[in-house]
């Protein structure tokens, strides 16, 4: 089998059983959603929030709720035991992790596609201007929290204190690309926005991303092992 | 452990010893005075922290790669003295600080970096601590990330305008500073060689020990 048809194959497991169940797109969701509402009343002033603090509850809810979603996920798969079968599989183990990673992607792009317009009604955040430097800023943080995430949850499955252990790990890990995303929104959503100061970011983010991805692709093989 | 340990800690004692003499007699830095001195100190330990860093990488990925158990006892205990040079770092830092830039903390990139960095390598031992049996493939997963980090904090200061002084200050220092600087940084690497080795031996007893527990049970 090759590469590519293993990958999709992961995926579309993993988004059959996600559309049936629909259960971690709503947790997430909802736990997004009360996560921005926390923060709305301690930063929004007659109506209106600091540009940094939208921005900044914009990407702690994704993190949030992506930490939530990625738990779920894997522990979906210990509890059925798939997580074993999916290893012994007889295809690259690359290919696993990949299609994890996309499958864990693309929830997380669904929760955004509620919660940014959210975000942007709720603190009347300009998020909509440079809406496709947004989208990018967006996608190529996501990558990059899911990459690393994908890795620590599928490895802490099988240890003890997973709940408490996954965000403990991978903030530290992980908020060079929260940093660079919440940056690169602010200078977006200034009265003035700054496209240069964004795509300096943006440009960051994809520098993390490379060497997030290709460090993950190389620890996955034997870390999973037995 | 081996014969060279003992005269090495007397070579790092008397190193310590006589490291205060040389920096009373080097030079004042013409604007910041007494206060740079900490320079002699903070910066030799934030060397060793980075080499700390990549040891701990890059023994973590011998044991991932090529599975010798020994080679996680050196990531654990580099990881561990990379987190004890963390809080040297972090609090002699802030320490010039307070009187070079008037606040103790600055969110710059060179000194959110370093923390980040420094709490990467504090979760690889919580990892350690309390993830049960199994952990020690995640924990290295976790030390080469940290390890991933080192050019980024090191480069940091250069990509953008900070506070932090650049990397450019060490190669460039007066020559009467230089001497006691090197001799700084040479004393901490002499301490860092015997801490790695102390606190590696303690770990193989500890596999020892629990080796030989096993066997008991059976």
């Amino acid at each position: 089998m090759s590469f590519m048809a293993a990958v999709a194959l992961v995926v579309r497991k993993d988004l059959v059983i996600e559309t049936r169940s629909r259960e971690v797109v709503y947790t997430a969701l909802l736990f997004a959603v009360s996560c921005v509402l926390v923060f709305a009343f301690g930063f929004v002033n007659e109506g209106r929030a600091d540009p940094a603090a939208a921005a900044a509850i914009l990407w702690i809810a994704i993190a949030f709720s992506g930490t939530l979603a990625l738990g779920r996920i894997f522990d979906r798969e210990r509890q059925n035991e798939t997580m074993r079968a999916l290893l012994l599989a007889p295809v690259a183990r690359p290919a696993i992790y990949v299609g994890k990673l996309a499958g864990v992607l693309s929830l997380l792009l669904m929760v955004q596609a509620i919660v940014v317009p959210l975000v942007a009604l709720w603190f009347q955040a300009e998020l909509f201007r440079h809406a496709s430097l947004v989208i990018a800023l967006l996608a190529t943080g996501s990558l990059g929290y899911a990459a690393v995430g994908t890795l620590f949850a599928a490895m802490l499955a099988r240890t003890r204190g997973r709940g408490a252990l996954l965000p403990v790990l991978l903030y530290p890990v992980t908020i060079p690309v929260i940093i660079a995303g919440v940056k690169g929104t602010v200078a977006l959503l200034q009265a003035e926005p700054n496209l240069a100061i964004a795509r300096a970011w943006l440009m960051m983010l994809i520098a993390f991303d490379a060497v997030f991805i290709t460090l993950a692709l190389w620890i996955f093989e034997p870390a999973m092992a037995e | 452990m081996s014969k060279v340990f003992a005269p090495l800690l007397v070579v790092c004692g008397a190193m310590f010893f006589y490291a205060p003499f040389l920096i009373v007699g080097a030079p004042y830095e013409a604007t910041m005075g007494l206060v740079q001195k900490i320079f002699y100190f903070h910066v030799p330990s934030a060397m060793t922290l980075f080499l700390s860093a990549f040891v701990a990488g890059i023994a973590s990925a011998i044991f991932l790669f090529a599975g010798r158990p020994a080679a996680d006892r050196v990531a654990a205990a580099a990881a561990e003295i990379a987190v004890v040079l963390g809080i040297i770092v972090l609090v002699s830092g802030p320490l010039w600080a307070r009187k070079a830039w008037g606040v103790w903390w600055q969110w710059d990139a060179r000194l959110t970096s370093t923390l980040v960095m420094w709490l990467v390598f504090q979760s690889y031992l919580l990892l350690r601590r309390y993830g049960g049996p199994g952990s020690e493939r995640l924990a290295a997963a976790v030390a080469i990330f940290g390890a991933a980090l080192v050019p980024f904090v090191y480069w940091s200061v250069n990509l953008w305008r900070t506070v932090h002084p650049n990397t450019n200050v060490v190669p460039t220092l007066a020559p009467s500073m230089r001497g006691p600087f090197w001799f700084c940084v040479a004393a901490f690497l002499c301490l860092y060689v015997l801490l790695l080795t102390l606190r590696t031996a303690l770990e193989s007893r500890r596999s020892e020990l629990d080796a030989l527990y096993l066997a008991l049970e059976d």
